[in-house]
């Protein structure tokens, strides 16, 4: 049971920064994701606290202790890889005992923990097998009995799904998440797939090219992204950006896209004020575009024609392709919509919801 | 499923060439194999193909095998047939020597290559590259240049003549390819697993035993076999380093003897022949499942 913190890590690999200035600090007991697009450093920050890669600059701490020079075995971690690394000639019960017979622990003992680790993962029939006599999902299980068994302070997974199919990585997912409540141990899980880290998640770390976007809990990530890169990345289908200006309209602002306006609310005309007369990139998830005949009630409604031009009936909605001029974006609206490709209709824009960032350099979310 | 006819004539041709190609090869050795069951007299009188045409009044006994092997004993009928100089050939001998050169000459270069492969492909250290750019170049080095200046250092070392000296020589000569055919294999090996067993607390040397060596196992057969061949079938560093006395003399240098005693005598070089065959044949067939993937080792993964 331990925190883990990241101070001003930076890795590099020759002239590349892998991870840039990396401060964290993960909570005991905390279940914290790091997410991005491959080559963002998710998995150098996770292979960092493994003692794989060795820090070139700043410290780690687990608990109060400096690991920097410590190796990777007395670390107290245990790690699940997202190839799994079983140990192909070894049966399941020898690939989880591997560690704790390096490790000295007395034969009963092993046995014990190998058995109970079992149990929680429900592959107690499996333990003579040998890995290649195994299902991607069993395979999955040892690899993380292989962890459990260790009892270590903190767990590393990286990307333990994504070799598994659709349905089981779901299940998975939910098996995860049982497992951290029941361990209570600090878990930090390396993912590329928002829906995991929004699934599983205390809280989120957003990273890009090596430097941390947003660090904040699921929610307030989705509810208060910090930049255009973290409302794009969070939430799906991702959420729609619109080159506009902010204008004074009647009797407050206006966004102005060009091919269509919309007022501010008047909640956030203070909010925005500063920004009057100036370009902004103005987001609105799919999510909060409704077909007029089925708009909630008590929302700032404002609204935009738009042409259909695609149509995914989901079941519990339908996902609309929708241009306006040059712009595309989507929408997330009622299965019972009589939208129809090809045609023209009026969207309805919940502007509450609605975003704005800058257009310069980091393209901040101005708040 | 009825194959279209295009794809029966490619197939009838690549099958056809194969067969052809297989005959060529295998045709002589299966005249010498017919040979060396006839008498002296058949062979030189007619020739081996006349055993298939007339199976009936073929003759075929084991007596040439007999006397190769020294285990005539005192039967009157195959004593008449040896004639002088003929009556110490003893090939089991030069089994045994042979067998004494080349089991350690195998297994020697394929611990020190194992280890050395390993440290190369995982292990950081300073100059690892141009290090094992120099193992590798000293691929190109024909051992012939090496002789002379070996074996004065024998001399000195009072090596000379002994089995411990073709070992070394035999493993110092093997190493290179070995350590590179090694190295590619491990190399490729899943960098995740030894990283896990890493984070489990196993050092360098409990995964090299416990997991590299295991999980090698094709690529050192595969190399095992390669090895095994080469020294069976080596006369050069024999005839160099152990000489050629006959209680160190090793199964090729028997068999060049027998062919400079009695070059003519057809029915016993046959039988010395597939004498000295039958020992890699049961090598290559004992280990050649992994032969296959061997030599795929680290160009595909699998």
């Amino acid at each position: 049971m331990a925190s883990v913190t990241y101070e001003h890590v930076t890795k590099r690999f020759g002239n590349v920064v892998a991870v840039n200035d990396l401060n964290i600090h993960i909570e005991d007991k905390e279940f914290l994701v790091l997410v991005g697009p491959s080559g963002c450093g998710k998995t150098t920050s996770l292979r960092l606290i493994a003692g794989l890669e060795e820090i070139t600059e700043g410290r780690i701490l687990i608990g109060d202790r400096v690991v920097n020079d410590i190796p990777p075995k007395d670390r107290d971690i245990a790690m699940v890889f997202q190839s799994y690394a079983l140990y192909p000639h070894m049966s399941v019960f020898d690939n989880m005992a591997f560690g704790l017979k390096l490790r000295k622990v007395p034969k009963a003992e092993i046995k014990r923990r190998v058995q109970e680790a079992a149990e929680i993962l429900g592959i107690e029939e499996l333990l003579d097998r040998k890995p290649r006599q195994l299902s991607g999902g069993q395979r999955q299980r040892v690899a993380v009995g292989r962890a459990i068994v260790r009892e270590p302070k903190v767990f590393l997974f990286d990307e333990p799904l994504s070799n598994l199919d659709a349905k089981l990585r779901v299940q998975t997912r939910a098996e995860i998440s049982k497992l951290h409540l029941r361990l209570q141990t600090t878990f930090i899980y390396v993912t590329h797939d928002q829906v995991e880290a929004m699934t599983m998640a205390t809280r989120i770390a957003v990273m890009k090219d090596g430097i941390l976007q947003q660090l904040d809990s699921p929610q307030s990530l989705y509810d208060y992204p910090a930049n255009v890169f973290v409302a794009g990345f969070i939430g799906s289908p991702a959420m729609n950006f619109f080159n506009a200006r902010l204008v004074r309209g009647d009797g407050g602002l206006v966004v102005d896209a060009g091919t269509f306006q919309v007022p501010v609310p008047a909640s956030l005309l203070e909010r925005y004020a500063a920004y009057e007369g100036k370009n902004v990139i103005f987001g609105i998830r799919p999510e909060d575009i409704h077909d007029p005949a089925f708009t909630p009630p008590d929302i700032s409604a404002a609204t935009v024609e738009a042409n259909v031009e695609v149509l995914e009936p989901m079941g519990n909605e339908v996902i609309l392709y929708l241009s306006s001029d040059s712009h595309s974006f989507g929408g997330r609206v009622d299965p019972r919509s009589q939208a129809r490709p090809g045609s023209k209709m009026q969207v309805i824009f919940n502007m509450d919801n609605m975003h704005l960032f800058e257009t310069d350099g980091d393209q901040k979310a101005i708040r | 499923m009825k194959l279209k006819p295009h794809r029966l004539l490619a197939k009838v041709l690549v099958y056809g060439t194969l067969l052809l190609i297989a005959m060529v090869w295998t045709v002589p050795t299966f005249g010498l194999l017919v040979s060396s069951f006839r008498s002296a007299d058949d062979v030189s009188r007619s020739g081996w193909w006349t055993v298939l045409q007339n199976p009936a009044e073929a003759n075929l006994s084991l007596d040439n095998y007999r006397i190769v092997l020294g285990t005539a004993g005192d039967d009157p009928r195959l004593k008449a047939k040896i004639r002088a100089g003929q009556e110490n050939i003893n090939l089991l001998t030069s089994v045994v020597n042979s067998l004494t050169v080349t089991i350690p000459a195998t297994v020697i270069p394929i611990l020190i290559a194992a280890f050395a492969a390993y440290g190369f492909a995982w292990i950081r250290f300073p100059g690892r590259r141009p290090f094992f750019i120099g193992v590798v170049a000293l691929l190109v080095v024909p051992l012939q240049i090496s002789l002379i200046p070996i074996l004065r250092d024998y001399l000195k070392l009072d090596l000379n003549g002994t089995f411990l000296g073709v070992w070394l020589a035999h493993t110092g000569f093997g190493l290179p390819l070995a350590i590179y055919l090694l190295y590619n294999y491990i190399s490729s090996l899943p960098r995740d697993i030894l990283e896990s067993a890493f984070m489990d607390g196993a050092s360098h040397f409990t995964i090299f035993m416990r997991l590299v060596l295991p999980l090698s196992l094709p690529a050192l057969a595969s190399f095992a076999i390669f090895q095994f061949l080469w020294v069976w079938n080596d006369l050069l560093v024999a005839l160099v380093f152990l000489g050629a006395r006959p209680e160190v003399e090793v199964l090729t240098q028997r068999l060049l003897g027998m062919l400079g005693t009695f070059g003519t005598d057809w029915h016993l070089l046959t039988a010395g022949a597939f004498v000295s065959m039958v020992l890699p044949l049961v090598v290559f067939f004992s280990l050649q499942r992994y032969f296959v993937r061997g030599l795929l080792a680290g160009s595909v993964k699998g």
